[in-house]
This record gives C-alpha cells, sequence and structure tokens, in this order.
C-alpha cells in the first residue's frame, strides 16, 4: 500500500533520529566529559550532530525515490 | 560552448581563407608573370593544331564523301559543322548509281534475250528446213512430226532463251522462273513468241513478260501455230495442186509429144517408103492414103502435141509462180515442199524439154524428108509436064505406054530425055562447079544452125544443170540443216533432260512446302474445330453442372437454415446459461464479505468459462480478466470508498511535495498547509478542469463526489491528475480502482455477448451505447433490453470492448507522465 510508506518512513525517521540524537548526546556526554573537561559545546556539538544526521537521513530517505542512485541506468 | 568554439574556428577560417585566395592570386600572378610566355605558347600550340585538324577534316571530307559520312556517323554533331561548312551532302550520287545498277541487268537481260533470239532464229530455221531436206518425198506426216520434234525443239530453245536470265538480279529471277515454269506447264511454245516478246517490249522493263498472262500467251502462240499451220496446208495443198496439174499436162504433154514423134516418124518412114518403095500402083494409091491419113494424123498430133505443151507450160509457169508465192511466204515448214515442187518442176522441165528436143529432131528430120519428098514431087510434075508438054496425048503414067506411043512421039521423048540429059549434065556441071560453094554454104548454114542448136541446147543444159546444181546445193543444206539440227537436238535433249531435272526438283521442293502449308492450313482448322468443339461441350456440361449447383445449393440452403435453427436454439441455451454465470460474477463482484476486502472470483469465472467453452468472445473476455482479480479479487466500490477516505488526509498532508520540493523543510510546510487549509469535502467537478482544478485538493474533492455518486471511473481519471508525492500516496489505491473498473466493465460486455440469438440490430445498437454509458447504476428494464442482442454482434462488441480498454489505460499512462 503506497499510502503507508510515508507512514512508514516518517516511522523510520523518527527511530534513526532519536538514535542519532541520543547517540550523539552520549557522544557528547562521553567526550565532553573524557576530552573536553565537561564542557557543554560537545554534548551539543555531539546532539547537533545526531540530529543533523538524523535530519539528513531523514530527508534522504524520503527523497530517495525522486533521486536516480548509481546502480540504475537512465537513458538518455 | 561548442558554439563558441564554432564561430571562432569560422572566424579564423574566415580570415584565412581571405588571407590564402590574395596570396594564392600573388602567387598564380607571380606564377604567370615568370614564365607568361610559356603558357601563351603552349596554348597557342594546341588551338593551332585543333584549328588545322579541324580544317583538314572539313577539307578532306568536301573531297571525299564517304570519309564525311564515316565522320558524321561516328562523330555526334559533325553533320551540323559540315553542314555549316560545306553544305548538305551530296545524295543524288548513291541515287544514280542505284539506277545505274537497276539498268545494267535489264541491258544485259536484253542483250542475252537478243542472243537467245538470234540463235533462236537461225536454230529455227535450220530445224524447219532439216524437216524439210528430210522430207523431201514431200509427205505430210514426216513433216508434221518434224514439224512437232521442230515445235519441242523450240520450246526448249525458248526455255533456254529464259534460262539465262535466271541467275540475272533477283527482282526478274521471279518473273523468270515464273515464266519458265509457265513454259513448263505450256507445252505449246514456239520460237516465235521468244523471239517476239523481246521484240515486242521495251529493252529496260522485264515486267511486261511477268503481266503478260499464260493463256494469253498460249493463245497468241496457238493462234500463230494455226495460222502456220493453215498457211502450210494452204500452200501445201496449193503445190500438189498444181504439181498434179503440172504433172497431169507434163505427161500429157509428153505423151501427146511422144504420140507426135511417133506420128512424125511414121508419116517420115511412110513418105520414105512412099518416095523409094516400087510398089504396084494400086498400091501406090493406097500408100498415097495411108500416107496422108499418116500426115493428117501427124498433124493432129502435133497440134495436140502443141496444145498440150502449152498447157504444160502453162501449168508448170502456174507452179512456178505458186512456188515463188510460197518461197515469198517465208515460212519455215514450207520449205520442203516447195523443194520438192521444185525438183518435180524442175524435172517435168527436164523431160519436157527433152521430148520437145526428140520431137523437133524428129521434125527436122521429117522436114528433110518431106523436102525431099516435095523435091522429087516437083521434079516429078515438071517431068510430068515436060512430058506432058512435048506429048500431050500421053498420060502421066508413062511406065505402062510402051505399045502406045508412035516413033514421033518416042523420038521426041529420047529426043527430050537427050535433051534433059544435057541440061542435067549441064546442071550437074554447074552444081559440080557450085558444089564447093553450095556445101560450103550449106556447111555455114549448117554450122550456124548447128551452133544455134548448139547453143540452144547448151543453153537447156546449162539451165538444167544449174537448176540441178541449186537442188543438189539446197538438198545438201537441208542434209547439213538436219544433220545440224540432230546434234541441235542431242544437245537440246540434255539441256532439257537437266531444265527437267531442276523443275523436277523445284517441283519437289514447291510440294514439300505446299504440302506443310497445307497440312498447316489444315491442323489449325482442325484445331480449331476441335477446340470449338470442346468448348461447346465445356459450355453445355458447366450449363448443367451450374443448374444442378444451383439445385443442390437451394436444397442445402433449406438444410442449413434448419440446421441453423437448431443451432441457433442450441445458441441460445448457451447463451442464457452464459449470462447466468456473467451474472453471477456480477453479484460477486459487487458483494463483499465481511472480513475480506476482496473476494476472489475465481470460481465465478470458471463458472463463465465453462458456460462459455465456445463462445470465443466471451473466453477471450473471460480470460481477459486480470490475474489479481481471479486470484485475488477486486475491491468492491465501498472498500474504496472508504480506502479513499482514509487516504484524503495523507494526500491532503504531502500535497506540497514533489520531485523538486521534498526536503523536511517542504514536508513541514506541507502539513502547514494541509492544517490550516479548508475545502469542500464534496465538490462536484466541472466538465471540463482547467489549471486551477488540477490543484490536489480541489481534486480529491471532486473526486470525494464522483465517489460518493458512484462514479468510480470519473474518480480514478480525477485522481490520476494527482502529482507528486501524493500521486505517489494514492497509486495502489488508483491501480486497485483500475482493476475493479476494468473487471466491472467487462462483466457487462459479457453480458451483452451472450443474449439470445436473435437478429436485431437495433437492439444490438442499443446494446452498444448502454456499453459505453459512464458507470450507472443499473436498471431492470435495461436488462432485458440488454438480453435481446445477438450472438453475432460479438466482433463489434469486443471491438469496442478493447477500444474502450485501451483508451482508458492510455490515458491513465498519459496522466502519469
Amino acid at each position: 500500500m503506497s499510502e503507508k510508506q510515508l507512514g512508514k518512513k516518517v516511522d523510520r525517521c523518527l527511530a534513526d533520529g532519536a538514535i542519532k540524537l541520543g547517540t550523539g548526546l552520549g557522544l557528547g556526554i562521553v567526550f565532553s566529559v573524557l576530552f573536553f573537561k565537561r564542557h557543554t559545546w560537545p554534548i551539543s556539538f555531539g546532539s547537533g550532530a545526531g540530529l543533523g544526521m538524523a535530519y539528513a537521513n531523514c530527508q534522504n530517505d524520503l527523497r530517495s525515490h525522486y533521486l536516480l542512485h548509481k546502480s540504475e541506468k537512465v537513458g538518455l | 560552448m561548442l558554439r563558441a568554439c564554432l564561430r571562432g574556428a569560422n572566424a579564423t577560417a574566415r580570415n584565412n581563407c581571405r588571407r590564402n585566395p590574395l596570396t594564392s592570386v600573388q602567387h598564380c600572378r607571380h606564377y604567370t608573370a615568370g614564365e607568361t610566355s610559356g603558357a601563351t605558347k603552349v596554348v597557342a600550340a594546341g588551338l593551332l593544331t585543333v584549328s588545322s585538324g579541324i580544317g583538314g577534316t572539313i577539307l578532306y571530307a568536301k573531297w571525299d564523301h564517304k570519309f564525311r559520312a564515316a565522320v558524321e556517323k561516328n562523330v555526334p554533331y559533325s553533320d551540323l559543322l559540315f553542314s555549316l561548312a560545306l553544305g548538305p551532302s551530296s545524295q543524288e550520287g548513291l541515287p544514280i548509281k542505284k539506277q545505274t545498277e537497276l539498268a545494267q541487268p535489264p541491258s544485259m537481260m536484253d542483250k542475252q534475250v537478243k542472243a537467245s533470239k538470234a540463235k533462236s532464229e537461225k536454230k529455227v530455221k535450220e530445224a524447219a528446213e532439216s524437216p524439210a531436206k528430210e522430207s523431201s518425198p514431200a509427205t505430210t506426216q514426216p513433216a508434221q512430226s518434224i514439224e512437232e520434234a521442230s515445235v519441242e525443239a523450240t520450246h526448249i530453245i525458248s526455255a533456254i532463251g529464259e534460262v539465262p536470265s535466271v541467275p540475272a538480279p533477283c527482282d526478274t529471277e521471279s518473273a523468270a522462273v515464273k515464266e519458265e515454269c509457265k513454259e513448263c506447264h505450256d507445252h505449246k511454245d514456239t520460237p516465235v513468241t521468244a523471239v517476239v516478246h523481246p521484240n515486242t517490249e521495251s529493252p529496260v522493263a522485264m515486267e511486261p513478260l511477268k503481266e503478260r498472262p499464260v493463256e494469253e500467251v498460249a493463245a497468241r502462240l496457238a493462234q500463230q501455230d494455226q495460222e502456220e499451220q493453215d498457211i502450210l496446208a494452204s500452200v501445201s495443198a496449193s503445190l500438189e495442186e498444181s504439181l498434179a496439174s503440172s504433172a497431169k499436162t507434163t505427161l500429157q504433154a509428153i505423151g501427146a509429144q511422144e504420140a507426135a514423134l511417133q506420128a512424125i516418124t511414121q508419116h517420115t518412114h511412110k513418105l520414105k517408103e512412099a518416095m523409094e518403095a516400087e510398089v504396084p500402083p494400086q498400091e501406090k494409091s493406097a500408100q498415097w492414103k495411108d500416107l496422108e491419113a499418116a500426115l493428117a494424123n501427124r498433124t493432129c498430133a502435133m497440134n495436140d502435141a502443141s496444145t498440150a505443151l502449152l498447157k504444160a507450160n502453162e501449168t508448170l509457169g502456174s507452179l512456178k509462180s505458186v512456188i515463188d508465192k510460197s518461197k515469198g511466204l517465208n515460212i519455215a515448214a514450207v520449205h520442203p515442199l516447195v523443194l520438192a515442187a521444185e525438183e518435180n518442176l524442175h524435172n517435168m522441165i527436164v523431160d519436157l524439154d527433152k521430148v520437145v528436143t526428140k520431137v523437133q529432131s524428129a521434125e527436122s528430120e521429117a522436114k528433110i524428108v518431106s523436102q525431099y519428098s516435095e523435091l522429087v514431087n516437083e521434079a516429078k510434075q515438071q517431068f510430068q509436064r515436060e512430058v506432058s508438054s512435048l506429048t500431050p496425048e500421053i498420060q502421066a503414067n508413062w511406065k505402062g505406054l510402051t505399045g502406045k506411043l508412035s516413033a514421033d512421039d518416042l523420038n521426041a521423048l529420047i529426043a527430050h530425055a537427050h535433051r534433059r540429059i544435057d541440061q542435067l549434065n549441064r546442071e550437074l556441071a554447074e552444081q559440080r562447079v557450085r558444089e564447093q560453094i553450095h556445101i560450103d554454104a550449106a556447111l555455114e548454114q549448117q554450122k550456124l544452125e548447128d551452133q544455134k542448136a548448139l547453143e540452144k541446147a547448151v543453153n537447156t543444159t546449162l539451165q538444167h544443170v544449174k537448176e540441178e546444181a541449186r537442188l543438189e546445193q539446197e538438198r545438201k543444206l537441208g542434209e547439213l540443216r538436219e544433220v545440224m539440227e540432230a546434234e541441235m537436238r542431242t544437245q537440246l535433249r540434255r539441256q532439257a533432260a537437266a531444265h527437267t531435272d531442276h523443275v523436277q526438283d523445284v517441283l519437289k521442293v514447291q510440294e514439300h512446302e505446299l504440302r506443310a502449308e497445307a497440312e498447316q492450313v489444315l491442323s489449325s482448322k482442325m484445331l480449331e474445330q476441335e477446340t470449338r468443339y470442346r468448348q461447346l461441350n465445356q459450355e453445355q456440361l458447366d450449363n448443367f453442372t451450374l443448374d444442378m449447383n444451383t439445385a443442390y445449393a437451394r436444397l442445402k440452403g433449406m438444410e442449413e437454415a434448419i440446421d441453423s435453427h437448431v443451432v441457433a436454439e442450441e445458441e441460445a441455451r448457451k447463451a442464457h446459461q452464459l449470462w447466468l454465470s456473467v451474472e453471477a460474477l456480477n453479484y460477486t463482484l459487487k458483494t463483499t464479505d465481511s472480513d475480506l476486502p476482496t473476494i476472489p472470483l475465481k470460481s465465478a469465472a470458471e463458472a463463465v468459462r465453462d458456460s462459455c467453452h465456445d463462445n470465443d468472445f466471451a473466453l477471450a473476455l473471460a480470460s481477459a480478466l486480470p490475474e489479481e482479480s481471479l486470484h485475488r479479487g477486486v475491491y468492491s466500490e465501498a472498500s474504496l470508498r472508504a480506502r479513499f477516505n482514509s487516504l484524503r488526509s495523507l494526500a491532503r498532508r504531502v500535497a506540497l511535495i514533489d520531485e523538486s520540493h521534498n526536503s523536511l523543510y517542504q514536508y513541514f510546510l506541507s502539513y502547514l498547509q494541509a492544517a490550516l487549509l479548508f475545502e469542500d469535502e464534496q465538490k462536484a467537478p466541472p466538465t471540463q478542469l482547467s489549471r486551477e482544478d488540477l490543484d490536489p485538493f480541489k481534486l480529491l474533492s471532486y473526486a470525494s463526489y464522483c465517489l460518493e455518486h458512484g462514479d468510480l471511473e470519473l474518480a480514478a481519471k480525477l485522481v490520476n491528475q494527482l502529482r507528486g508525492e501524493t500521486r505517489r500516496v494514492v497509486e495502489d489505491w488508483l491501480t486497485e480502482a483500475r482493476l475493479t473498473l476494468e473487471t466491472r466493465f467487462k462483466t457487462p460486455c459479457a453480458r451483452c455477448s451472450k443474449a439470445a440469438p436473435e437478429r436485431n440490430r437495433a437492439s444490438s445498437m442499443f446494446h452498444k451505447d448502454s456499453c459505453l454509458q459512464p458507470w450507472k447504476p443499473r436498471e431492470d428494464g435495461q436488462r432485458r433490453e440488454v438480453d435481446r442482442t445477438t450472438a453475432r454482434d460479438l466482433g463489434l462488441v469486443s471491438h469496442l470492448v478493447t477500444h474502450s480498454a485501451t483508451a482508458l489505460f492510455t490515458v491513465g499512462n498519459s496522466c502519469w507522465r
């Protein structure tokens, strides 16, 4: 069902975003704690990176239909 | 960029080109400037050569016409050049040559003909004379046979006269051959014709020979022949007549002359006897009577002889004239007769002359004797007179008077006798003296007479000899001619044999040809007849078969009608069955189970297929139902409607997303739009969509309206107009809707197809319309009308079905782009 695709994609996005956000946050915290003397910026950096990645992924996923992939052969 | 490059390249090229011509011209100029004299020299030399060549050609062509003709033939436009330079080529020379050529053979022909004519004339004369020589006895039969032979010979000669013409030019060959053939058929040719024809015809035109018909020639020849024959007959008759008459008269004359001769001799003898014989006086008177009788006889005979002679001479003269006349006629066949007649004449003349000379000699003798007798008589008379003068009393018959005479008388007598003796002595002396003179004179006279006689005799003999010599010559000539004729005949016979062989060959060939031709004609005619016969036969057969066929066909038609009725009934039953199964299918299509959105149509389709096992259209339609529908089933309208309603909100939410706008931000915006935008739940779609109507929200509202009103097709069409993400979202729904539509579209047409077989075209037309109409809730009335369609309109309906299905799909496909 094509109408369910979008829902599925959105689910994936959210999951992915959550994961990445969490991972980024975690990594940020870790790095902040470990290497960056408990500055906030790695946390925000990490979470931001994670969020950004999630955003990018989500966008890519949602766009994927409209993009030509390397494996596809396109006739000119 | 490419264009810019090209432009730059062009510009550079143009520049280069502009520069290059200049340089090349300069180069050329330099080139030419440097070596102008050489080029001009070459050019001038070439021009000179060409012009000299052309001039020489023209001059030579002027001189030699053959060369000109050859050049004109070989070089295409040289004739124009020549006509300009020299005037039209002289073509008069050729016709003249041809004329001379044409004139030559006729002249040659003429010469040949003339030579042949001369030859033939000579040969004819010889042929005519040699038969004459042969027939010197002058019998008609040999003459005629020889005539015939001569005719044949002359026929052969005439043939020969034509033969040299055969190898001559072709235009006369046929004529000559024809002539030959004519003469072969016609055996009455004589040389006269061969002679006459070239004489009468002009030397150039041999054609009149061709034109003379055979019958005319034959008639002419026959006529001439006849004339000759007539003349010959007449001449021979006249000759014979005159010969006979002259012979008769001559014989008569000869007889008369002989008789005269006899009479003369007799008379002379008698006279001699009377003179010399001493017979008694009684017998003397008898003697004298006899003598007188003899004299009378002689005179009579002489007269007769003279008359006879005259007559004979007359007849001979006439014969001579006739002979001369016939000689003057100058006809060949007459000559022998003439010759014979001449000979006869000559002989007769000779005999006559002989007899006449005999008679003349006898006459002269008789004259002498008569003179002598006269002298004697005179002397006697004288003596008598003397005696009587002396002695008048004494009778004449003094011999018997010895007793009666007196002495005086006796003395007187003696004296008288003495005196007479003296006188006689004196006369004798005188005579003796004049003897010599008399003898001389007599001799002279005799000589003269002898000479005359000699001359006469010589003349006559000369004439006779001349005549004989001439006759001999003519005889010899005739013999020679005969010999030549025989030789000629053998040669001619040989040639005739050769000719006959040739003619036989030609005839054989002709016979073959004619036979072949005739056979061909015959076979073609036969073939024609046969084909006609066969044609007629065939026609008859065809007509009969046609009639039979028509009758049979009618019978068959009737049988078929009956069968078709049966078949139609069967069909109707089957159609009904099919209809029932389709109805079942339709019902299945309509209704849905509670748990499954779709029901597989397989069983129903199976039922339809079973019931339409012999109906190809329905079979096709049943098989044409998509696999999906069979296995999985189709969505009913209600389910589709529900689904659409659930879809609608999602579609609204992704209304702004398409290929270009598909970032997350766009998604957020589209969500926002969907939240903030309000449109009608359902809106009636316009009949024509405009650009504003292509807005997704509007389309969705139109589609809802359509769905609510049961127009799935239109709803699908409207949904088809969605683009972008919205389209992706509703894609599945659209597919399902299409499937449902397809399945649903086929079933009414399947139903249409299997109705009872009624031949009602109007109902079928109506039904067509009902098929094409947009899906509306069916009414029972329609169903009945639908049932009335015929089996025979399957084709039309199937066409419509396929057309509509394809139209729908193509519309969908085009809209997808």
